[in-house]
């Protein structure tokens, strides 16, 4: 199949945080606005806009952005994936440009949660007088009662399979990857936290799931992200200041879990990521011991740990001593999550699976400020929807 | 004692001894408590009833604190390997609710608790495991 090479042209997020005074479209234009600005472009170079949002998803997001932004004519792409939707929205601009049938496109992923709570709780009650219903005949929500399908529980279940499973992986192991993502954050004025923790502290805050504390969890919150997408024929023809702040997309990819015997009732987060991964590293001929950074799906610290082996950044099986040694500390051997990760920097659903690429692109564009990895060139995104949906990016510094 | 149902349809109390009960897929063996209309694993159409085995082993499990509102708390949610095919998830009961006390490989057998009771009297069954006693 022939495809095209895409470029990020322009990139933007907006500080995760709580907006009481702020609704979905305007995180959203926000965002938008300021990843066109970024990439000196303006709604009217668009051909293309992929809009991602969970809680609002049936209320035709995208065109409720261009009533916001800009209303041109083109194909709106509205996306709900789970967590995953951001990255779902940016692929739908993507294979558009990447097939020819646009030069450029506008990605936005945007999401209002505020507080929450759990996610994951049956919003069914019990009822006074028991009856069979659902595809399960079940008669009262099963959550509690019948194991746990809340997010701290099934991820802390998914790091505790690992760490039944491979020597030198616990409580300590996890709670490690927090401490490390809650002193990222303190560099990061765009994190929804920048408060660092000792690992006693992390350990000792309240738990929530076994072996996830409250501090190693990721925050409902509020964001936008953004990017703007264009055509290695179209950057061709723009400006050398445009042209020099371009960032390659060297693999996009996108997978779905394959069938496991274990993910009928509990989801697996390991093959699909290992699957996608396979397939970026093939795509771009990066190896992961090339990485120069990557932000990866910590909504649990329990998550994190099982991607370092998922995406090859350690030996397998070493997951426990790869973070034991600091190797995804940001003067580790592979920086992991420099933003603070979803843990610190928040987690608007719909938002992070732009807002990481936005991270890894600023780092390639030696824009990160404080938080720059030096001479950064090669970054590796990952976002994981539960149900499940991966999607991994690799992204290269790189002239055209 | 009045009325009892299951919590789930795949449990079944009035066939013997309760246990579980899945569709099995006839081309791959694999099993699921809801209904298919083709195995996950080959994309054929094809199932037959399969009870399965009341022990196994704890695949993985987190122990919570933090529960939907009504559950009481800590509990121990875990995943199990049914002897003989088949994965379930339920909590892990009659035992102490502590990471020293429950591991990855601790063998397990079936057993039932009452869930909760309805206007009407009718109790609601719902399985557990529960640690298999060394002998």
């Amino acid at each position: 199949m022939a495809e095209r090479d895409v470029w990020i042209l322009g990139a933007a997020m907006t500080p995760f945080r709580r907006y009481p005074d702020k609704d979905l479209i305007d995180l959203g234009a926000q965002a938008a606005m300021a990843a066109m600005a970024d990439a000196g472009v303006t709604i009217y170079d668009m051909d293309v806009l992929g809009a991602g949002n969970l809680a609002e998803a049936s209320s035709g997001v995208g065109q409720r952005l261009q009533k916001q932004i800009g209303q041109t004519g083109i194909p709106v792409y509205n996306v709900t994936n789970a967590c995953a939707t951001g990255a779902t929205a940016l692929r739908c601009v993507y294979m558009a440009i990447a097939s020819g049938e646009a030069e450029m496109g506008l990605a936005a992923g945007f999401e209002k949660m505020g507080k929450m709570g759990l996610l994951g709780a049956s919003a069914r009650s019990d009822r006074n007088v028991y009856e069979p219903s659902g595809r399960y005949g079940a008669v009262m929500s099963v959550e509690g009662r019948l194991g746990t399908t809340l997010m701290p529980g099934v991820f802390a279940q998914a790091g505790m399979e690992y760490a039944g499973r491979n020597d030198g992986v616990g409580f300590e192991q996890f709670a490690k990857v927090a401490e490390k993502n809650h002193a990222h954050s303190t560099l990061n004025p765009l994190a929804q936290y920048q408060k660092r923790f000792s690992l006693h502290e992390v350990m000792n805050a309240e738990m929530m799931a076994y072996p996830n504390t409250l501090l190693m969890c990721c925050p409902t919150g509020d964001g936008g992200s953004a990017i703007v997408l264009v055509s290695e024929d179209k950057l061709k023809t723009l400006s050398s200041e445009q042209r020099a702040r371009a960032v390659r997309i060297s693999a996009s990819v996108m997978t779905s879990d394959p069938w496991t015997e274990a993910d009928q009732v509990q989801p697996d987060v390991n093959t699909l990521t290992r699957d996608a991964a396979a397939k970026a590293y093939e795509a771009s001929g990066v190896d992961p011991q090339d990485l120069d950074l990557v932000e990866l799906h910590d909504c649990f610290a329990t998550a994190e740990l099982l991607h370092y082996d998922n995406l090859g950044l350690c030996a397998p099986g070493e997951a426990g001593k790869f973070i034991d040694e600091r190797g995804p500390w940001r003067d580790g051997r592979i920086p992991v999550n420099v933003s603070g990760g979803l843990i610190s920097k928040g987690h608007p659903l719909g938002a992070t699976g732009v807002a990481n690429l936005y991270e890894v692109a600023t780092h390639l564009r030696g824009e990160a400020g404080d938080r720059q990895i030096d001479g950064a060139r090669v970054g590796l995104t990952h976002v994981i929807g539960l149900g499940s949906a991966c999607v991994v990016h690799v992204l290269e510094k790189a002239t055209v | 004692m009045g009325k009892q149902i299951p919590i789930v349809d795949y449990l079944v109390l009035d066939d013997g001894p309760p246990h579980l009960v899945a569709n099995e897929s006839v081309e791959t063996g694999a099993l699921y408590f809801d209904r298919r209309n083709a195995d996950a694993k080959s994309g054929k159409p094809g199932f037959r009833r399969r009870r399965l085995a009341d022990t196994g082993m704890v695949r993985t499990f987190t122990i919570v604190y933090r529960a939907a509102p009504g559950v009481p708390t800590p509990y121990v949610s875990a995943v199990i390997d049914v002897d003989g095919g088949g994965v379930v998830k339920a909590n892990l009961v009659n035992v102490e609710p502590d990471p020293e006390n429950v591991r990855a490989g601790l063998r397990v057998s079936l057993t039932t608790y009452v869930a909760g009771t309805d206007d009407e009297g009718t109790e609601a069954v719902a399985f557990a495991y529960e640690p298999i006693k060394e002998a």
